[in-house]
């Protein structure tokens, strides 16, 4: 994420030097019960060797979002517009023959259930030579010893025998790591990992999370990681992007988001989970209802509904306007949207504004 | 129980000095068989091998562990879905273990389910009032108010409108499906209810609204709960006691003050270690304890100590004589040396900070 | 994999043996009299009892069916001094009507419907397959419509209407191709292929709607897969994605119906094709067989029909576990 200028929101910046600057990103579905807006007006950077984590509920837009990275809504009736642009191209206007030269080498992608997301009758070995094949003039040979290195380097024992598994030979966690070796074999720049560890246990979860981590140190891509997980977030990304129905209503370094929420969604996120530290007999605080129907998202602010502060903005703003992304006084780049004034929001807190649970 | 006590009366107490459930020994085996005519069988999958535990009246005891490490079949077990292979399953005084299914019926009615899935466990042609109603019918019980009007009360006790009683399971979100499962599970008036990963498949904020209710349900009801979760947060939050279970076996039990601030087990340490906590100061502080490779084939788990091939414990700490220990004898869940009961050689004993 | 087949064929071994016993008893048990047919108009009552015994009509049931079960795996002799015949094992028996060993007839008759059965085959597969996958990548497209529509009319119209029709205007009316029929093919190469043209178009028009329509929904339902996301987020063209990543997967319930297809093809049922073109295969054998109540005919053919079909379905699981490496025959 570029550094702004506290009066600046980040993405009304001109267009710095990033390697990855998305622009009002708007990704539409028409159907027969009306025009579903996934994703309405989405707005990041990410420069190398950083990690993004997106964080939403289903139904927030986190995954049609990184479905858009790679173009894989081309040839579909969604609707795409706004900028994606990547080492100086814009993915959203590049035409697919185009676009599928990008996939693989420039931005790659690692699925959520690696079971599915891999072909059942072909061997581990032989998906991963194909995805280099693709994008290299090499034989097949050349391209399995690859696949066999590849497999190594993500942590697989015996890389020459595994090769010629089939995916459901291999164990869960094994899988994604096969994945992770396919998203890589030809060294993207840019890596969109949706969900990677949900379907994981969590012993596994923390492998896979070291080493994506490790390999993008190793490799020093750009890394995005959608999950509704605000944990595995604050233990790999360095930004954080939150999105409900569709939009971002918070954005900033994971420390700032983490520590100082600025948006009562992220207050509700943080507090209706459960800590393993926290005090045992805390009475969980869960966000009423449920998410919004992205048909007819509630007017104003999308998360009024559930929203249970809205009483302290005057005259019912939060039913009617739209709040804008505005930059939080006193740091770099964090941005929410929320009526809520700063003052509001810091007798919400009201002791220790440093801890992210002591909201009433 | 009576069938016309109102919903909000406490339930009778259990056999003074007894516990609700008590396993012991219990063990699933699935048998592996081969052979061209005849089939004989040549190995078993040890899905549960051999556990003991007991849940008091009103408590809840949570069972954690990685995917294939039996607790969902122990689940099923308890519940009678799944025939136990050995060992005792004894439910208010009275031993459920092989009783036939149609002498089930008491303890049947008395212990009920939550399953993950809230998609596929609520039948999509049948309305939410016949779902409720369908124990109840199965049971011939006839509440005095009337069948429907108990199924909306059960509605509005899980936080549902009653009169979206003629609704169809698919006009719900999964958080509500959940709920409409959980009012399924109370029209019995159940003394036990298994709960096996309620609420994995939701939304974080509409778990912690499932969370509170189960809770609720538990304390208003003074309903046992066996939880069944992966989520070690989920469940600290939950049960009083926590169970944690690797390959078929439970390796620690204690209430969750003594396990979560000192595991003694090697791998409740390695599982603890492993959750991901939002605070980005509590990663940083973290000791991290990263386990190698994936839990063994229940077929032919190691000798010894069924953890020893992944134990950090084992590979880094331990002597070559102290090895021994750990790949000849298979330690058993007793206290040592004054704590919780642990099956471990070597248990650990210092706190986590 | 070898316990497998051992095991599978026992079974059949086993299917085999009850589908015998059954139709045994259903033609023993029919009302009508071989005998009688068998013995012509001016039938003396003497004569009917020589022709009961001949064929072995005047022994009890069990009896009979356990001769029959013996000569299936050493032979019989039939007949009287006069005229003997030996069959011998596997024997079928032999037909009333012609006093030949009806395998003789069987195997006789086979290379009809190898060829008839097996050449349809091959064309129906192969353009079915492809006109479902056109239809399932152009969804909703025009192409996809023609190929609904045309599969939507095979399945409508009959075999003998096309048949009928295919002879009228290919040979009657433009005179491109000779009158249809068999002609073995070791005898006459090009006339085997002349004669058989308008019987496999006809076989084919009609398999192919089935085909097409199966490979449209496998192919549909296949491209909601992860994995086939997965192989476009890789950068791979689209048209290996289709063939090489879809076709793979969708293909696996096809072979299962086309197996049975062409079983139960070969084995004869393609028996309003063969009384179309005139063509004397299995299928009009049994038809013949059952109007003159000759019984061992009728066994016979049934057997042969009953063998091919559950012989297609051990080959079907057997290519099953080749294709698709997650099952494990055992």
């Amino acid at each position: 994420m570029t550094l702004s200028t506290p009066e600046q929101p980040a993405d009304l910046l001109p267009a710095a030097a990033s390697f990855l600057d998305v622009r009002d990103l708007r990704v539409h579905f028409p159907t027969e019960d009306g025009l579903v807006k996934s994703v309405d007006g989405v707005s990041f950077t990410l420069e190398k060797g950083r990690t993004l984590g997106i964080v939403g509920e289903s139904g927030s837009g986190k995954s049609v979002t990184s479905l858009a990275l790679l173009g894989l809504h081309k040839g579909s009736r969604a609707q795409v517009s706004g900028e994606i642009w990547l080492e100086g191209q814009d993915l959203v206007a590049l035409p697919e023959h185009e676009m599928r030269e990008l996939r693989g080498t420039t931005v790659s992608m690692i699925f959520q259930d690696p079971l599915s997301a891999l072909h059942p009758f072909f061997t581990v070995g032989s998906q991963i030579a194909e995805a280099y094949r693709v994008h290299h003039k090499v034989s097949r040979k050349e391209a399995m010893e690859r696949a066999v290195e590849m497999l190594k380097r993500v942590g697989i024992p015996q890389p020459e025998r595994r090769a010629k598994d089939y995916p459901h030979q291999f164990s869960g966690g094994m899988r994604q790591r096969a994945m992770i070796a396919m998203s890589l074999v030809c060294d993207p720049a840019l890596l969109v990992a949706d969900e990677p560890t949900t379907a994981l246990d969590v012993t596994v979860q923390a492998q896979i999370l070291d080493l994506i981590r490790d390999l993008q140190e190793e490799f020093g891509s750009a890394v995005i990681i959608i999950t509704h997980d605000l944990g595995v977030v604050a233990d790999v990304a360095d930004d954080i992007l939150v999105m409900y129905g569709g939009r971002r209503i918070e954005y900033g370094t994971v420390r700032d988001v983490l520590k100082q929420p600025e948006h009562p969604y992220t207050w509700g996120l943080l507090q209706s989970m459960p800590d393993i530290a926290d005090d045992v007999g805390r009475r969980l605080d869960p966000i009423p209802g449920s998410p919004p129907s992205l048909i007819n998202l509630p007017s104003g602010c999308a998360f009024h509904p559930r929203c249970a502060h809205k009483g302290r903005v005057p005259e019912g703003i939060c039913t009617i306007e739209r709040p804008e992304l505005r930059p939080v006084a006193g740091t770099d780049a964090h941005i929410a949207a929320c009526h809520l004034t700063a003052r509001a929001k810091q007798e919400i807190r009201g002791a220790g504004p440093n801890d992210h649970r002591s909201t009433p | 129980m009576s069938t016309t006590q109102p919903i909000r009366e406490p339930q009778a107490a259990p056999a003074p000095g007894g516990k609700l459930l008590e396993v012991t020994g219990l063990t699933k085996h699935f048998p592996i068989k081969t052979g061209v005519v005849f089939q004989r069988q040549i190995g078993a999958v040890r899905a549960v091998d051999g556990i003991d535990f007991s849940v008091g009246a009103g408590e809840s005891l949570g069972l954690v562990g990685e995917s294939g490490c039996g607790k969902s079949t122990t689940g099923r077990l308890i519940t009678r879905l799944l025939e136990p292979t050995a060992g005792s399953i004894v439910f208010d005084g009275e031993d459920i273990t092989h009783k036939p299914a149609v002498k089930l019926r008491q303890a049947r009615k008395n212990v009920q389910m939550i399953f993950q899935d809230p998609y596929s466990s609520l039948n999509p042609r049948h309305t939410v009032g016949t779902i409720i109603e369908t124990p109840m019918r199965l049971n011939g019980i006839e509440p005095p108010q009337g069948l429907k009007k108990r199924a909306q009360e059960l509605l509005e006790t899980v936080g549902l409108n009653p009169e979206h009683y003629n609704r169809y399971p698919s006009e719900f979100s999964g958080g509500q499906r959940q709920r409409i499962g959980i009012a399924r599970a109370l029209a019995l008036r159940p003394k036990l209810i298994v709960a096996d990963e309620p609420v994995s498949a939701l939304d974080v904020s509409i778990q912690a609204q499932v969370v509170n209710l189960l809770q609720d349900l538990q304390r208003e009801f003074g309903i046992a709960f066996v939880f069944i979760a992966h989520d070690l947060a989920v469940v600290r939050h939950f049960s009083e006691r926590v169970a944690v279970m690797y390959l078929g076996r439970i390796v620690e039990i204690a209430d969750r003050e003594t396990l979560y601030a000192r595991p003694r087990h090697p791998y409740t340490r390695a599982l603890l270690s492993a959750v991901p906590e939002a605070d980005p100061d509590a990663v940083e502080r973290r000791e991290r304890i990263r386990l190698t490779g994936d839990v063994p084939s229940p077929i032919d788990p190691p000798s010894g100590c069924r953890f020893r091939t992944r134990c950090p414990k084992f590979a880094q700490v331990l002597s070559e004589d102290e090895r021994t220990a750990c790949m000849d004898q298979e330690p058993e869940l007793t206290d040592r040396a004054g704590g919780n009961p642990v099956a471990c050689h070597y248990p650990e004993t210092v706190e986590l900070s | 994999m070898l316990r497998y087949l051992i095991r599978r064929l026992l079974a059949a071994a086993v299917i085999l043996l009850v589908i015998t016993v059954i139709t045994f008893f259903i033609f023993y048990a029919l009302p009508s009299d071989p005998a009688l047919l068998a013995c012509g108009k001016t039938c003396s009552p003497s004569r009917l009892t020589e022709i009961k015994h001949s064929l072995g009509l005047d022994q009890s049931f069990m009896t009979q069916f356990w001769e029959f079960f013996k000569g299936l795996f050493v032979g019989r002799d039939f007949g009287d001094q006069s005229v003997a015949i030996h069959c011998s094992a596997p024997c079928l028996g032999v037909s009333f009507q012609t006093d030949t060993p009806v395998l003789t007839t069987l195997l006789d008759d086979f290379p009809a419907d190898l060829s008839l059965g097996l050449g349809a085959a091959v064309f129906f597969l192969v353009l079915g397959v492809g006109l479902g996958t056109v239809a399932a990548v152009r969804r909703g497209k025009a192409a996809d419509k023609a190929a609904v529509g045309l599969a939507l009319v095979g399945v409508s119209v009959q075999i003998y209407f096309v048949g009928l029709l295919l002879l009228f205007l290919f040979v009657d009316k433009w005179q491109l191709l000779p009158a249809a029929g068999y002609t073995p093919f070791t005898d006459d190469p090009a006339g085997w292929l002349q004669g058989l043209i308008l019987p496999w178009a006809t076989l084919v028009f009609v398999y192919l709607a089935l085909y097409t329509r199966l490979t449209r929904s496998s192919m549909l339902e296949v491209f909601a897969e992860d994995y086939m996301r997965t192989a476009r987020a890789k950068g791979l063209p689209v048209g290996r994605i289709v063939l090489k990543h879809g076709l793979r997967a969708a293909i696996t319930p096809i072979i299962t119906i086309f197996g049975m297809d062409v079983g139960s093809l070969i084995g004869g049922s393609a028996v309003i094709t063969e009384s179309v073109f005139g063509i004397n295969g299995i299928g009009k054998l049994a038809v013949d067989s059952v109007q003159n109540s000759d019984l061992p005919v009728i066994l016979g053919t049934t057997l042969f029909a009953a063998t091919f079909v559950v012989l297609a379905n051990v080959v079907v699981d057997l290519v099953y576990g080749l294709v698709d490496p997650r099952v494990r025959l055992a």
